[in-house]
């Protein structure tokens, strides 16, 4: 029974890992608004990538932001800017590690978890946006700092914003539609 | 407008297409790579020349790309105005002599052949791999994408989700479609004229029934993947799978001998830049 649940785990994270990609993807591409900064933009994806992966985990999530993103990448810029594409997919990783702290499939989340979720995720795309992708670019690209760490930071709050709006309404409304754990009494 | 956003796979009939995927991926993997490293001008540019010769012989017309070629170049000019704005002597800092047009080093704004020369270099970075990614993109089937991942050692369970994201793209995109006009016929704007807060409510009015929509897609489909026992033995065959000929082998060596070439210039140079001052 335990072995059966496992392989259908890895089939939904296998599928929830395509169909985020293709989510992504789009998201990026139509619902992005620039924020005047070259390759900085408000993206609505970087919400819905918390929501995906509060569902499925650190492996879809992370790897389903990877792939959405170089093939956006792909179609926009005609190459992935490998660096920031890797910085995504760790974000990814690190929103899907609290899955299960987060528990968005066993009921309406409480307001204190909400603050603790935004409190992670502003430490995560700090460390994703400020240190690891400008760190990066100018490692592997040797793109000067300052050009860099400008769009860094802008990535580090447009994203934060987005996660925060955005993520948080997704979380609230769907844990929302999922019954509260523990929610049904037998009758005496 | 919204078809001329994405390019896509078209049967031609050039060698380009009759390579394998596999030989085609590990081609643009590998030359993106070694170009995202080097800063060696002549590397660059022959690199270039050789991706525009095969962009010629793909058949691939122009005007199928003219939209994404247009937003590539205006991004690449937005990205060295950037660079030059914060950063106008970097040139003189990476090749260490100044031989200038304008100003002189002290001040903070000033022009140098260096200056100019690195962001030509940058420029050469932006764009070399945009032919070969438009090849690529445009003489593979995605189908077999899937299936050349999977011979160049990635998981066969990611190649599926790679496989089952570029299937899926299109049907996301018809759905995100007729969400929005619906929504825009209730009167949510969401175009450039409105407000950025009014924009954004419109757009949270969209991605909801979108995401909702999806999630309920991940179920069913992951249902009829379970149904069909996927994911019950340890490798699968593909039915877009392509063996190796001759041509790929050919390819192939033409392809290290290039990388062999960029690393040999690192040597040559005495690091990742080729500095024609001294």
């Amino acid at each position: 029974m335990n072995n059966k649940n496992q392989s259908s785990n890895s089939i939904r994270t296998v599928v929830a890992t395509g169909i985020g990609a293709a989510v992504i993807f789009v998201l990026m591409k139509f619902v992005a608004i620039p924020m005047g900064i070259p390759n900085t933009q408000f993206n609505v994806a970087e919400g819905f990538l918390a929501l995906l992966a509060a569902l499925y985990g650190p492996v879809a999530g992370g790897l389903a932001v990877f792939i959405g993103h170089s093939l956006n990448d792909f179609v926009t810029y005609g190459s992935p800017w490998w660096t920031w594409v890797i910085t995504d997919g760790l974000v990814g990783v690190a929103l899907g590690l609290i899955k299960n702290r987060l528990n968005v499939t066993g009921g309406a989340v409480k307001t204190m978890k909400l603050v603790w979720f935004n409190l992670y995720q502003i430490v995560v795309n700090f460390v994703a946006w400020v240190l690891i992708a400008p760190t990066g670019d100018v490692l592997v690209y040797h793109e000067p700092a300052a050009k860099v760490y400008l769009q860094g930071v802008t990535s580090w709050i447009v994203n934060s914003v987005s996660v925060a709006i955005i993520g948080t309404i997704l979380i609230v409304l769907y844990s929302r539609t999922r019954a509260q754990h523990g929610s049904l009494k037998k009758e005496k | 407008m919204n078809s001329q956003l994405l390019i896509g796979y078209t049967v031609r009939d050039t060698f380009l297409n009759r390579l394998s995927g596999s030989t085609k991926l590990i081609g643009f993997v590998a030359l993106s790579i070694i170009g995202m490293v080097t800063y060696d001008t002549r590397f660059l540019l022959g690199v270039l020349l050789i991706s525009l010769i095969l962009f010629h012989f793909s058949k691939i017309k122009y005007h199928e790309v003219a939209f994404v070629l247009q937003v590539i170049v205006a991004f690449a000019i937005l990205n060295l105005v950037m660079v030059y704005v914060f950063a106008p002597s970097y040139g003189i800092t990476i090749y260490g002599t100044h031989h200038m047009i304008l100003g002189s080093p002290d001040h903070y704004f000033n022009l140098s052949w260096e200056q100019l020369f690195y962001e030509f270099n940058l420029l050469l970075k932006y764009i070399f791999a945009v032919p070969l990614a438009l090849i690529f993109l445009m003489t593979t089937n995605p189908s077999e994408f899937a299936a050349s991942l999977n011979k160049i050692g990635v998981s066969y369970r990611i190649s599926y989700s790679v496989a089952i994201a570029l299937r899926y793209i299109p049907d996301v995109q018809n759905d995100y479609r007729t969400i929005s006009l619906a929504q825009q016929a209730r009167g949510y704007e969401i175009s450039r004229k409105a407000k950025l807060m009014t924009r954004a409510r419109g757009a949270v009015q969209i991605i909801m029934p979108l995401i909702l929509s999806s999630l309920d897609r991940i179920e069913i489909i992951s249902q009829a993947m379970e149904l069909r026992r996927f994911g019950h033995n340890k490798k699968r065959t593909w039915y877009m799978a392509q063996p190796f000929k001759r041509n790929d082998y050919l390819a192939l060596i033409i392809i290290v001998l290039i990388v062999l070439v960029g690393i040999a210039l690192f040597k040559v140079n005495g690091g990742r830049f080729w500095n024609p001052f001294k």
